[in-house]
């Protein structure tokens, strides 16, 4: 009993840190981190000194020199005089590009797909059944090379365009072109300097900003997609407010007043007539040459790979979304019925916000896969971060280990952000604990 | 659990003190086998027959090395590499040779940390196309879809050729010869682009070869031969002597047919030096005195092996040209054995 009834200010004994139960876990934590701190540094310095053995210094120093090989897909500006650093912007860009849209797509497919697989009707359940068990079982890089091989061998190459009576014919008003190489299809445009620097009306766009001079991280800002934007924004900022207005009307009197066409007219009308100041206007494809020239080139190995990544991925968000919905008491639904709501209505305004609860933190992770996935697009020849940083770079100058580091680095620094933007939006839905 | 990080540690320590060796002779030695990296299939230059045997152009130089080193020139172990793979499998000692159509840069030889060990063909890189495009010159091709296979000396070759000449291209980066093929026939590229003895080659293999032209330009020097890791002086000199006493057998008429007959020795000292029947040449190089002898009877002389893979008589059709003897105008031309 002595022994436990120590003052606190008590002599402090080095023998206490290993018998003294206040201190002992401390103690141990402390030599378990020294012993891990001196592998890791024994694992570099291993690693640094085999380098250096084989005549190899590590260095990052690769980055500035000039890339000397071509992109096929651009989000920026590039040449093959643009450093390699610029280059693996480039794939990181493109990345970025193909998860944002098959995460986007992998939802909405995902999404309806869990629903209709509780559908009461029997095919269309059954047909969804099918659909989940042969996307989630076979690997997704046979997805995505398969995907490859149906656009290349069905669709027609861009010469069967050609002649006075060719085998194939654009689609859509003669704005779109199916070719074996990718999809043309019509790009924005807006008004545009004749070569003397004037203009060729007063309506035209408002050109770019051009940021960072010269450096391999710089890139182009267009003041006309800003000049947009700011339009939507506003516009729907006023829409809500109009909306808030016949909330607060509805409270008072129970009448809700008709309003929307107000509410789709401040959105669209400023809209429409920015555009038309700008001097908006589509730029079709056509044939020249070897290729469709102008329009927007969606190229094959995007295609592919976003098709394959977002159906794959999609089988599995519709697991998630069918277990979420599962989730949710029966009660609901029936109290829900009971009130005569209509099935749709149940399902939107009831069972899937209670069912987000459920979904969303394993549908973090479904994005992280398809992010990671997206990696395999070498495989269709899609120039990602993989196919510049980790492919080309790292073949043409050798850096194996940096090369890989960065790019472990880079995935892991976008896999963070997504699963930090998505704990957001999760703890925007949980339960409010009051 | 900790046990196994331990352990995990370790390994890959051991892994990493693994890839600073030296003395690759006695490896192989030990092994029984020599390693070659080759190409995952190139007809002619390395593929496996119908009987699941690698043969080709490159393919023979391993070939010559394992009967100089271990007598026996099946005891090869073939590890197929894309053009990204290559150099790490070199580097890390995944391959005691890369034997696979690579061209020799001083990025390669000086960064790279390699050892090129001579030339066994004279390359340079060039386009085909379907007749049916109607191109006649690879400045015409502006605008052009162009296949072609990534990690390679090539796609630099083609992004300076454009660039300096003003056209514009689509590049479509394939991983592999067979990808490349098969998007170059079902007309997703215009051109398909890399050196042109890989042009013959794989045009050989089409349904209809005389639908497709190879482009007369050839827009760079690709010298392609066997390498090494840096760092093992003696194990480069024993592949490169190898590769040398093919050319110089071609260039003194030993074939695989005569051998027998002239290791019994002849007038000429040089000829007896190869074989092995004068001097100690075997014995300088850490090797028996019928080293060069066995490595000429694995596949034959230099012209044997060009003749019976990649020459006029097979479906490749390659000429020699730069690649004949030097006696003959061209450029191979293996040092003095003395």
């Amino acid at each position: 009993m002595a022994t436990m009834t120590d003052p606190e200010g008590g002599t402090f004994r080095p023998s206490m840190l290993l018998y003294d139960s206040r201190y002992r876990s401390a103690t141990i934590q402390i030599v378990a981190l020294i012993g891990f701190l001196l592998l890791i540094g024994w694992l570099v310095n291993n690693t640094v000194q085999n380098l250096a053995d084989l005549g190899k210094s590590v260095g990052f120093g690769f980055l500035g020199e000039r890339a000397g090989y071509d992109i096929n897909q651009r989000l920026l500006e590039y040449s093959s005089n643009d450093s390699h650093l610029r280059a693996s912007l480039l794939g990181l860009l493109n990345t970025l590009l193909v998860a944002v849209a098959g995460c986007a797509l992998a939802t909405i497919v995902g999404v309806v797909v869990g629903v209709l697989r509780l559908s009461s009707n029997w095919l269309v359940a059954r047909i969804m059944t099918v659909y989940v068990e042969m996307f989630r079982n076979v690997p997704v890089l046979l997805w995505i090379v398969l995907s490859m091989a149906i656009l290349i061998e069905t669709l027609p190459p861009p010469s069967a365009y050609r002649g006075d009576e060719p085998a194939a014919n654009m689609i859509v008003g003669e704005s779109i072109a199916l070719t074996n190489r990718g999809i043309y299809v019509p790009e924005p445009l807006f008004g545009r300097m004749d070569e003397d620097g004037g203009f060729v009306s007063w309506r035209h766009g408002l050109g770019d900003v051009s940021l960072f001079g010269d450096a391999s991280l710089r890139f182009d800002v267009s003041l006309d997609l800003i000049a947009i934007l700011a339009t939507l924004v506003a516009g729907l900022l006023v829409s809500g407010l109009i909306r808030k207005r016949a909330d607060r009307i509805q409270n008072a009197t129970g009448l809700r007043p008709r309003t929307w066409y107000w509410r789709w007219g401040v959105v669209l009308i400023p809209l429409v007539l920015l555009l038309w100041v700008l001097g908006f206007y589509l730029g079709k494809p056509a044939l020249q040459g070897f290729n469709f020239q102008g329009g927007t080139h969606l190229r094959n190995s995007f295609i592919a790979l976003w098709l394959a990544l977002s159906f794959y991925t999609a089988a599995f968000i519709a697991e998630i979304v069918r277990g979420g919905i599962l989730a949710i008491s029966h009660g609901q639904t029936e109290a829900a019925a009971a009130l005569g709501l209509r099935q749709r209505r149940i399902m939107s305004l009831v069972v899937l916000p209670q069912a987000l609860r459920v979904i969303i933190p394993p549908l973090i992770s479904q994005y992280l896969n398809l992010t990671k996935n997206s990696s395999l697009a070498i495989a269709v020849g899609y120039m990602d971060l993989t196919g510049t940083l980790m492919g080309i770079t790292l073949n043409q100058s050798g850096r194996e280990l940096e090369t890989v580091l960065l790019t472990m680095l880079i995935y892991l620094l976008i896999s963070l952000s997504i699963s930090g933007a998505m704990n957001i939006y999760n703890n925007s839905v949980k339960l409010k604990e009051r | 659990m900790k046990n196994s990080v331990i352990l995990g540690a370790l390994t890959v320590a051991g892994f990493m003190a693994g890839a600073a060796q030296a003395a690759t002779l006695d490896d192989v030695k030990a092994r029984g086998s020599l390693k070659c990296g080759s190409n995952s299939g190139l007809t002619g230059f390395a593929a496996p027959n119908a009987n699941g045997e690698w043969e080709g152009f490159d393919v023979a130089v391993c070939r010559a090395v394992a009967a100089a080193v271990l007598g026996d020139p099946q005891a090869v172990e073939f590890v197929p590499t894309t053009p990204k793979t290559r150099f790490t499998a070199l580097a890390s000692g995944e391959v005691d040779i890369l034997s696979r159509n690579t061209t020799w840069t001083l990025t390669r030889d000086v960064d790279l940390k390699f050892t090129f060990v001579g030339v066994n063909y004279y390359d340079g890189q060039g386009f085909i196309v379907p007749k049916a495009l109607g191109v006649s010159s690879a400045k015409e091709l502006d605008g052009a879809t162009v296949c072609i296979q990534t990690g390679t000396t090539t796609e630099l070759n083609l992004a300076d050729f454009f660039r300096v000449n003003n056209i514009s291209y689509e590049p479509v980066p394939i991983e592999t010869n067979a990808e490349a093929q098969q998007q170059y026939l079902a007309g997703a590229c215009d051109t398909y682009t890399t050196d042109a003895s890989g042009l013959a080659a794989t045009r050989a293999s089409f349904e209809a070869p005389g639908d497709h032209v190879i482009l007369p330009e050839i827009i760079s020097k690709e010298p392609l031969g066997p390498l090494v890791r840096h760092g093992d002086d003696e194990w480069a000199d024993i592949v490169r002597w190898t590769l040398n006493a093919l050319i110089a057998a071609e260039e003194f008429g030993i074939t695989s047919t005569n051998i027998a007959e002239l290791s019994n020795g002849t007038d000429n000292p040089e000829i007896n030096r190869i074989l092995g029947t004068e001097g100690t040449m075997g014995e300088m190089l850490g090797l028996d005195a019928e080293w060069a002898k066995r490595a000429i009877m694995a596949e034959g002389n230099y012209g044997e092996i060009f003749e019976k893979n990649i020459g006029e008589s097979t479906p490749i059709g390659l000429a020699r040209g730069l690649n004949a003897q030097y006696k003959d105008g061209g450029l191979q031309y293996a040092p003095p054995f003395r």
